[in-house]
């Protein structure tokens, strides 16, 4: 059901910060296991918050509900040939926009479109002491005010409550093609990736799953056909659903034991030392390592290489590499100026 | 309060002599921005040479009590680098140097003083380019650009500085060192880079920065439309976005604009157009020809009465001189203009221009337009005279009308100038009370004494209060919970 439910969402939180109650904001909950709320957090359910508010085609913008789930939005941009250059992952039938752009979760067409951030114009909040706030707006342009938008994105409802979005949209590509090159290190896949990278090729996604680098081409076919042809490689007839399955995390490598990880670093850094299995994305930027070995470890390694690690679905609590000080502290400084009380118990880092 | 001669001294202690400007005559060069209709005499600028000149700087600062106006190249056009009294301007104009370039990770580091175009020109030789290209860009520089997240033509398909920007070092006011974002594409905890980049100098400065580079476009064509009207060149924007075309540039300028600029560039534009639409596309050359191609049909749908397409770099280069001149150019005809910076949805492009037409004939000043139609970004350029007692009055109080224009029509007071001193009662145009406060909160977070340039981009509720009397509306204060003596 898509309906408007901002006067009772923010009566809700203005309550639960008058009464000290922490709340777990719950969208489509096709992303729980990415966060850790407090033990005794009460659910505000914002699924029905939803529906499709405005939508210009010929703006490139569409404005959506925080719960409005992230296949209906998609259905209606493909309805006008565009979609979400982010290409985010679901994660499940259920998965929401809100959601998705709480956990700033962005697909293999990331490092040639931009981020979930990036596409993000201007929300509508509710902010810890239960206030409707409206940053940002509809249009590209827009430097009025600090860029609060932007800051929500992967924020993890902790500094707020998303209510409302407005996004901008991308045509979509007349043609996609993928071609693949067998290569067998890892280490000579990430140079080839980036070379290829560095060269003006209509790229939107390129992977290394330990076989094969696959780069997705995509623009008018005449271009993508050029292309191909200039950068060899065998076309890989099944390219649609690789990548659609390495978005969604269906991947044989993805069901293998041990924990997984996400190693965020420059694209053409050498590999981390740790044993285990790699799955490479974003041409490099975007690592994930299944393994056994322990947090610490872990974190010791990609420190030492200049990487990041995120725990993103195993047995133990959810860690990442810790922030500096000096961060830490910012960052709970920025965390009270919007929820000065404690209401939204998620926690960002 | 004049600064104090101990806190001079620490300051030549910190940085040397040649890096202390205290003499009038050489502390006037420092007195306004690019916008010099606002003026204020600077007590003392500091030229830093080192990171940790700028951290040192900060920690006297703030014992001191002093407040600190960031400034880069000094082309902004809001004010933003304005002095303030009493306080002193850190200029980073010493630190040029490009720290590295990877190309194959396609980043550029650099201090903050380099211009936007030297870092272009040095990836240039490793096919690489830095896309965000505001106007001054062969003279603004890359700590000016990330502190107003400058725009340009190219905006509407590659970004903004947002975009473009991995890593900013930024000097906190109490003298810390923090690291935002990462040399990959993102990093842990909250996105604070993207909250540092716009934020006007109000959050901290930058001392360093990592840029994303991209390849360079193997072909660029540029197709010239003229349009007997407005509103159909308006309609033909909104038609080639709608096409799933994303032109690297789309840029309109009204028959005044065409007039100004071909009288001084010669670009040979059709003088009898009413508007006249610059459409760039690149890429790949199969891809160029293909969007072209629709281009060609989607304009000529739309009413263009003349199409001429320009693929070699001399033909692409004529038919952008009078944009990229028209700023000089409408300094040929008129002794002063007001360059404005709203932005709106571009479906209301011919309504906004046509109100604009209306309140030229109410003001008495003449209007010429050119914009990103791209994105929506006005530069309606107001002519007036300086030497003519209370034109510039009627020249701001004009500008302003045009910015509650774009905001009334859901857009923006400013798309890539920023706030800076010159805008800001307007954003209590934009913004509601709840918002200036959470803004105010999130400043407190990383300045808590409100010492990084003061009195810029966020004002206090009180000061819209001050400056509400030009926008009580039906009889309601704004912010009536402020009492008023």
């Amino acid at each position: 059901m898509a309906a408007d439910l901002s006067a009772e969402l923010r009566e809700r939180i203005g309550q639960a910060a008058a009464s000290r109650t922490p709340l777990r904001i719950v969208g489509g909950n096709s992303k729980a296991f990415y966060s850790q709320p407090a033990a005794d957090a009460e659910t505000l359910a914002v699924a029905e918050h939803a529906g499709i508010v405005d939508y210009e085609p010929s703006e490139l913008v569409v404005t959506v509900r925080a719960g409005t789930r992230l296949a209906e939005l998609e259905a209606v941009l493909a309805e006008h040939g565009q979609m979400l250059g982010f290409e985010p992952p679901h994660f499940g039938a259920t998965a929401s926009v809100g959601g998705t752009l709480a956990c700033a979760f962005s697909g293999p067409r990331r490092p040639f479109a931009g981020s979930a951030r990036d596409f993000v114009l201007g929300c509508k909040i509710v902010n810890g002491l239960g206030e409707e706030l409206n940053f940002g707006g509809q249009v590209i342009k827009n430097v009025a005010g600090f860029d609060v938008s932007r800051l929500m994105v992967g924020a993890r409802g902790s500094l707020g409550l998303l209510l409302q979005c407005s996004l901008r949209v991308l045509p979509r590509p007349e043609t996609e093609a993928t071609v693949a090159f067998p290569i067998a290190e890892p280490a000579a896949a990430i140079e080839f990736m980036n070379r290829l990278a560095g060269r003006p090729w209509p790229l939107s996604a390129l992977a290394y799953d330990g076989v094969s680098v696959r780069a997705r081409l995509s623009g008018a076919a005449t271009a993508v056909r050029a292309a191909a042809a200039n950068i060899g490689g065998e076309f890989d007839l099944g390219g649609d659903s690789f990548w659609q399955d390495l978005r969604e995390q269906r991947l044989p490598f993805f069901q293998q034991r041990g924990d997984l990880w996400r190693v965020a670093t420059a694209p053409a850094a050498t590999q981390p030392e740790l044993a285990g299995a790699w799955l490479i994305d974003w041409g490099g930027a975007q690592r994930w390592l299944k393994t056994a070995e322990s947090a610490e470890s872990v974190h010791r390694a990609c420190t030492a290489s200049a990487a990041r690690a995120t725990l993103f679905r195993g047995d133990g609590s959810p860690t990442r590499t810790p922030l500096t000080p000096e961060l830490a502290a910012l960052q709970q400084r920025v965390r009270d100026a919007f929820d000065p009380l404690g209401v939204f118990a998620t926690y960002p880092d | 309060m004049p600064l104090s001669a101990t806190f001079t001294r620490l300051c030549l202690d910190l940085l040397g002599a040649a890096n202390v400007v205290t003499e009038p005559e050489r502390l006037r060069v420092y007195e306004c921005d690019g916008l010099a209709a606002y003026r204020t005499p600077p007590d003392l600028v500091a030229l830093p040479e080192t990171a940790e000149q700028v951290l040192g700087l900060m920690r006297l600062c703030r014992e001191h009590r002093v407040p600190v106006v960031p400034r880069g190249a000094g082309t902004g056009l809001a004010a933003g680098a304005m002095p303030v009294t009493g306080g002193i301007v850190v200029g980073l104009s010493k630190m040029s140097r490009i720290l590295a370039l990877d190309p194959l990770n396609r980043t550029a580091t650099v201090q903050p003083g380099v211009r936007n175009l030297a870092i272009s020109e040095a990836a240039k030789a490793h096919g690489l380019f830095y896309a965000p290209d505001p106007s001054s860009q062969i003279a603004c520089s890359i700590g000016g650009n990330i502190a107003e997240n400058a725009g340009g033509v190219h905006c509407l398909k590659y970004g903004l500085t947002v975009h473009n920007v991995l890593q900013v070092k930024l000097a906190t006011i109490d003298g810390e060192l923090l690291t935002l974002g990462g040399p990959g594409l993102d990093a842990p905890g909250y996105d604070l880079l993207a909250l540092a980049i716009g934020s006007e100098g109000l959050l901290g400065i930058v001392v360093e920065a990592t840029v994303r580079l991209l390849p360079l476009p193997p072909a660029t064509r540029v197709l010239l439309a003229a349009f007997p009207s407005v509103e159909q060149a308006g309609a033909a924007v909104a038609a080639v976005i709608s096409s799933g075309l994303l032109p690297a540039g789309l840029e309109l300028m009204d028959n005044p604009a065409i007039r100004a600029t071909d009288a001084f560039v010669h670009a040979g534009y059709p003088l009898d157009a009413a508007a006249l639409l610059l459409c760039e596309l690149d890429g790949l050359p199969e891809q160029v020809a293909a969007d072209s191609e629709r281009a060609v049909a989607v304009l000529a749908a739309a009413g263009a009465s003349e199409i001429r397409v320009a693929d070699d770099a001399d033909q692409r280069k004529r038919f952008w001189a009078g944009r990229k001149a028209a700023f000089p150019a409408v300094g040929r005809i008129a002794s002063d203009y007001y360059c404005m910076d709203g932005t709106i949805p571009r479906k209301h492009l011919a309504q906004v221009l046509r109100r604009i037409s209306e309140m030229s004939a109410e003001f008495g000043l003449a209007v010429v337009n050119v914009f990103h139609a791209g994105d929506g970004n006005l530069h309606p350029l107001i002519l007036y005279d300086s030497g003519s007692d209370g034109e510039f009055a009627k020249a701001e109080a004009f500008g302003g009308k045009i910015l509650e224009l774009c905001v009334a029509v859901g857009g923006t007071i400013t798309g890539e100038h920023g706030v800076g001193s010159e805008k800001i009662p307007y954003m209590c145009v934009q913004f509601g009370a709840g918002e200036l406060q959470q803004f105010l909160r999130l400043k407190q977070a990383f300045d808590p004494d409100g010492l990084l340039n003061p009195g810029k981009a966020v004002p206090t509720l009180h000061r819209c209060a001050e400056l509400g009397r030009m926008h009580v509306h039906r009889g309601e204060l704004p912010h009536p919970e402020l009492e008023r003596f």
